[in-house]
């Protein structure tokens, strides 16, 4: 919303400064979003006269001014064609910047003469896009005088954010009300004499609703003129609109403007002449069009307001006229509406047929109903003044709608709720001044809402009225209690969980990335998702239409752009939520991570290998570890869902139904899909399947057991099918004597062609470790041995293999 | 010269050529041996008379412990030498690089989560969170903003697909509905901040159709707007960690709030960097107000017993601000380069004690 200083000392009477002006209108909630004071911008430029314009002695097109400035005589070359011998214009000496050029004037030498200035064209001031010629000034201006004087731009403009519940301060006057309030001077009333009409209305108004949609449009204002005479409007409204980034077009339209910028009321003015019978304010029918004064044709239905004729609509109510019975520079006989239309069916047609129009920007947030037949008196004044012409009765049907309240508030409200001690009659002179009637009880004020505060519903909004005009800043700061001396932790323990894995990846060396929550749909399906409860309706872009079934995906991709930046090995983390589908329990958190490429860069020593699986691994534990899951007991068994590698994959569980993370290498056909160059390997834990952990708590630790006996090794190496896991071979090991065998290690693997050869086909070798800790007293030969006889004895039976000779 | 000495000379200047350990030990054999002269010498002490002995005793033993001194002295001094020939042999380059070893990044959203979370769990307030894909009712109309309202518009919604009822989910537009969940399930005194993502079908030079937001929720009986702005501007001072700082409230409208307010901070700009707390220029950092009474019962609770506030600001925002990082959208590319630069180590982890930032 703009508005310029001097139209708003129309309804203020005040001395503040623009500083001051612009300091309270922040304050009391009018953000101020800039200010354009041209007097500052345009300062060096001013009024000079060409004493002398001649011909240039080496260019046919430009001309050589003796100009008399304020400092003395000054020589310009000019190249526009109006430049003449005791013309005035304006002038900027060197050192000035040229807005329109975005050039820093200099002393400069034209075709060999030198030229100390420039008189300017409005383009070059940046006014307006004119260039034919440097600007002409008619009358008889002082030389010296400031450009924006002479060119009537000496008025600030003010452009201010209104919230959407201050349909009031959509005109100029509502926000003069909340600077008088705030003390900035005084509001001047309206005064508004009704305009005698000497005869009836040719063309009647009959709202046509019925019972169930009679709010559609419960009041409307109409007026014949007849006998105007369109024309410009005059010189200062234009200078006005202009100023507030309207294009002035004629008197008739820049009535309705002002009135719309004034006073928050919106006005329409038809070609009487124009209109096929009575106006009947009325629901569209279905597929009824209107060609609309923006040159569109709009297709109608029964949830649209229109104003109709016998022929049919004439403008879409509160929102926009129609082409066909719009004024022109012939109108000669005119009819002016003024209705109230209701917000929410305004606002839902607007959005429908994709209209933006000041009217239906004002229409929509709800403007004062009350000011309809005001506004009826001042718009026909106004044409009256401007076009002559007779009026016609004014003609009201329908009824102001009733929206009389009040509310009380209470007396320590203000700072119970608003933090700042105000005096009561101070509470109530506030709330008069924004025009509220206020009555003092014993309770506190009742007061009743003017009809322009649609937003006033309560106390809480009388409290807010009142420190929004005192000040927030004069609201005291109050310090909070503390709970608790020392602060007790907040985290829950899944918040816990999140942060430590986190740091533990980040730890090993993997870089925290935070992707997008959704990704193109054949992603998704990749990787389970894709299914509708998850399928956006709006999307940005197909790239990003489905909510992710997994944080994998978007992690595959950010490797494969950091491979096309020239990044080989990539190491990328995150830890979101993710998808499937769209009830909250659906939703996980999850820690996900992807490695591509060797452990680190070529180094002399040769210690670099590519990632493989037990990277992903190591990184899964590790921050299934840090989360507090139970490592020792998880079980990690071959296999994983279809994106993963079938052989060369895993699923960390806690039995079938508890799986909670997954790793591996990457399926390739994912990857030939993503379009990543393989091969990747990642993992993904979902942290909400980690179970509570077992036991009573507290910081204490576990008795410490170590014997001072010395632990005993040996080793092991057995046969067995290629198919047999590793893993099998522990577990029998172990189980072999579980009080006294304390670890078991797997030192060494033989498979493969050499090993077929060596050991028989299908057959592979795999050595292990065990460590016996004895408690009591040290071991004896025999009694190692008879541990180590059933070793081999439970790890022949569990894999059907053999001790290797 | 006596033969005594003649054979001390002879043996030491023995000792003394032997180039290692076992020209040494042959010397010490030929002397000190069980057939070495000293021995020999020794031996014939048994055929002397006690004159004799008692001259020619100590003189042998004498002699006996210089050879064995000078035996031993030479053996350091052989052993030495070896010492410093393997050491010499054992030298490597040391300028050679170390192994190489990939250092892992938080991400800036992370690492203000943390900060705000260690300012707001002194002031005693826990963290609480919410779904993303939330229904009309928490997004929307729990919070005092009706269908028709207009500024359901500013909210560039993400909406899902109406299900078989004619309902249907959208993407939250803020962390807002978190208050409602969190007024529907605890009992006041409440006070909670809900940091998560946030969604707006909306993308341009400044805005991501996804960002983190964190929402603050007060409700008991008797706060009220003076104890909202010592809060902000309390968190202010500690994560931007400074000791002063310029702060503007001025009265704004969100339709979960009244009364309602916007809170600039003050700021300078030098170098293309911005300065937080002082100078003559304003950024907008968050929205906030006294909780709307009609929000406070939409959640099941009694607006005549109960009040607080509320606000949300932006993470990314804030993050941005504070460590100076120019572009919203590079936060969500995971550019490696960008991570690495504008990460963290993972033991930077804030905490209050030690400042927040390193």
């Amino acid at each position: 919303m703009k508005f310029t200083l001097s139209w708003l000392k129309d309804y203020l009477d005040t001395d503040a400064t623009l500083d001051d002006i612009t300091a309270a209108l922040n304050d009391v909630g009018l953000e101020v979003e800039e200010v354009e004071n041209l007097s500052e911008t345009l300062g060096a430029f001013t009024v000079a006269k060409v004493k002398e314009a001649r011909q240039h002695p080496d260019a046919d097109r430009l001309r050589v001014c003796d100009v008399e400035t304020a400092n003395g005589m000054v020589q310009v070359v000019c190249g526009a064609p109006n430049a003449r011998t005791g013309m005035t214009g304006i002038f900027a000496p060197p050192g000035t910047h040229i807005p329109g050029t975005g050039v820093d004037l200099a002393v400069g030498v034209i075709r060999g003469v030198e030229s100390a200035g420039m008189l300017c064209s409005e383009r070059e001031m940046m006014l307006s896009d004119e260039h034919d010629g440097i600007i002409d000034l008619e009358g008889d201006w002082a030389i010296g005088t400031p450009a924006v004087d002479a060119l009537g731009l000496d008025d600030p403009v003010i452009d201010i954010a209104i919230t959407p519940n201050r349909p009031d301060a959509l005109g100029i006057y509502g926000i003069a009300r909340d600077l008088a309030a705030r003390g900035l001077g005084t509001l001047k009333p309206l005064e508004v004499t009704p305009v005698p009409g000497s005869y009836t209305s040719p063309i009647d108004v009959k709202l046509t609703f019925d019972d169930a949609t009679k709010d559609a449009c419960p009041l409307f204002c109409g007026r014949y003129i007849k006998g105007v005479k369109n024309g410009p409007s005059p010189e200062w409204l234009q200078r006005r609109l202009t100023a507030l980034g309207l294009r002035p077009i004629s008197a008739l339209v820049d009535v309705t403007n002002y009135l719309t910028y004034a006073y928050a009321r919106p006005v329409h003015v038809f070609d009487a002449d124009k209109v096929a019978g009575n106006i009947q304010p009325r629901l569209a029918r279905d597929g009824e069009k209107m060609l609309a004064l923006d040159g569109k044709e709009y297709e109608l239905d029964s949830s649209v307001t229109v104003i109709a004729d016998d022929n049919g609509p004439d403008a879409v109510g509160g929102i926009i006229g129609g082409e066909l019975s719009g004024c022109t520079a012939g109108t000669k006989n005119v009819f002016v509406e003024l209705a109230y239309f209701d917000p929410i069916r305004t606002a839902t047609t607007g959005r429908k047929l994709g209209i933006i129009s000041d009217a239906r920007y004002r229409n929509e947030r709800g403007i004062d109903p009350a000011f309809t037949p005001v506004g009826a008196e001042i718009a026909t004044q106004m044409i009256m003044d401007f076009c002559g012409g007779e009026p016609s009765e004014l003609i009201t049907a329908g009824a102001i709608p009733d929206t009389s309240r009040s509310y009380t508030l209470r007396t320590d409200r203000v700072e119970t709720l608003g933090g700042v001690k105000v005096e009561l009659q101070e509470q109530k002179r506030i709330l008069e001044d924004l025009g509220f009637s206020v009555k003092q009880v014993e309770p506190g004020l009742v007061c009743s809402v003017p009809p322009w505060r649609p937003d006033v519903l309560g106390e809480a909004d009388l409290v807010e009225e009142i420190t929004r005009i005192v000040g927030l800043d004069n609201v005291p700061n109050a310090p909070m209690t503390r709970p608790n001396a020392v602060a007790r932790p907040v985290l829950t323990r899944l918040q816990k969980r999140t942060i430590a894995a986190r740091r533990t990846l980040a730890g090993r060396g993997l870089n925290e990335a935070v992707t997008w929550s959704f990704l193109p749909e054949d992603q998704a399906k990749l990787f389970g998702g894709g299914g509708e409860p998850v399928k956006l309706a709006n999307p940005i872009s197909t790239e990003l239409s489905d909510m992710r079934p997994s944080l994998l995906p978007n992690l595959i991709t950010a490797v494969g752009r950091n491979n096309d930046r020239g990044f080989a090995d990539v190491a990328l983390f995150e830890i979101g939520q993710a998808y499937l589908g769209d009830r909250p329990e659906d939703e996980t958190v999850r820690a996900a991570g992807v490695r591509r490429g060797n452990t680190g860069p070529r180094h002399w020593e040769g210690t670099v290998r590519p990632v493989d699986v037990f990277d992903a691994k190591a990184d899964a534990l590790a921050a299934l570890a840090a989360a507090g899951a139970p490592v020792q007991s998880l079980q990690v068994v071959a296999g994983a869902p279809d994106w993963f590698h079938p052989g060369r994959s895993g699923t960390c569980q806690l039995g079938p139904q508890n799986q909670m993370a997954h790793f591996g290498e990457l399926h390739p056909r994912v990857l030939d899909a993503l379009d990543v160059k393989g091969p990747l390997v990642g993992f993904e834990i979902v942290l909400n399947k980690i179970p509570e952990p077992k036991g009573k708590g507290g910081a204490a630790r576990a008795a410490m057991n170590v014997s001072d006996l010395q632990a005993v090794t040996r080793d092991f190496a057995f046969v067995i099918d290629t198919g047999v896991e590793a893993d099998k071979i522990v577990r029998a090991a172990k189980g072999a004597e579980k009080q006294l065998i304390t670890n078991v290690a797997v030192f060494d693997l033989f498979e493969g062609a050499a090993a077929g050869g060596a050991l028989g086909e299908g057959k592979k070798s795999l050595a292990i470790e065990i460590t016996l800790q004895p408690r009591d007293k040290t071991m004896t030969d025999e009694e190692i041995d008879a541990v180590a006889a059933k070793v081999v004895a439970n790890v022949e039976k569990a894999t059907g293999g053999m001790l290797r000779g | 010269m006596s033969d005594l000495q003649a054979l001390e000379t002879e043996i030491t200047a023995a000792i003394e050529a032997a180039g290692d350990m076992a020209a040494l030990e042959a010397v010490r054999v030929a002397s000190l041996g069980k057939k070495g002269s000293v021995s020999a010498l020794m031996k014939s002490l048994g055929g002397m008379s006690p004159d004799e002995r008692k001259e020619m005793g100590p003189k042998l033993n004498g002699l006996k412990q210089t050879i064995g001194e000078a035996i031993a002295a030479r053996t350091q001094g052989l052993r030495n030498a070896e010492l410093e020939a393997r050491l010499a042999e054992e030298k490597i380059d040391v300028t050679l690089p170390i192994r190489p070893e990939s250092q892992g990044t938080i991400h800036p959203v992370s690492q203000v989560w943390d900060e705000v979370v260690q300012i707001f769990a002194d002031l005693g307030f826990s963290v609480a969170e919410g779904p993303h894909i939330e229904t009309d009712f928490y997004n929307f109309e729990a919070l005092n903003i009706p269908p028709e309202h207009p500024a359901r518009q500013e909210h560039d919604t993400f909406y899902f697909n109406p299900r078989d009822d004619g309902s249907r989910m959208v993407l939250r537009t803020h962390t807002s509905p978190v208050q409602i969940r969190t007024m529907e399930t605890e009992e006041p005194p409440i006070r909670i901040i809900a940091p998560g993502r946030t969604y707006r079908c909306d993308s341009d030079q400044t805005h991501t159709p996804m960002f983190h937001q964190v929402e603050g929720l007060v409700i008991d009986e008797t706060t009220h707007l003076g104890h909202l702005k010592w809060c902000l501007e309390e968190f202010c001072k500690a994560f931007f960690e400074v000791d002063e700082v310029k702060m503007r409230f001025r009265a704004s409208h969100f339709p979960f709030t009244e009364p309602s307010m916007e809170i600039d901070i003050g700021c300078s700009w030098e170098g293309g960097q911005v300065k937080i707390g002082t100078g003559d220029d304003w950024l907008e950092i968050l929205g906030s107000g006294m909780v709307h009474p009609k929000v406070i019962s939409a959640s099941g609770l009694d607006p005549e017993k109960y009040q607080g506030f509320a606000f949300g600001m932006g993470i990314d925002r804030i993050a941005m601000l504070k460590y100076g990082i120019p572009d919203l959208r590079a936060f969500f590319e995971a550019d490696l380069r960008w991570l690495r630069h504008y990460g963290f180590s993972a033991f930077d982890v804030p905490e209050l004690a030690g400042g927040l930032s390193r």
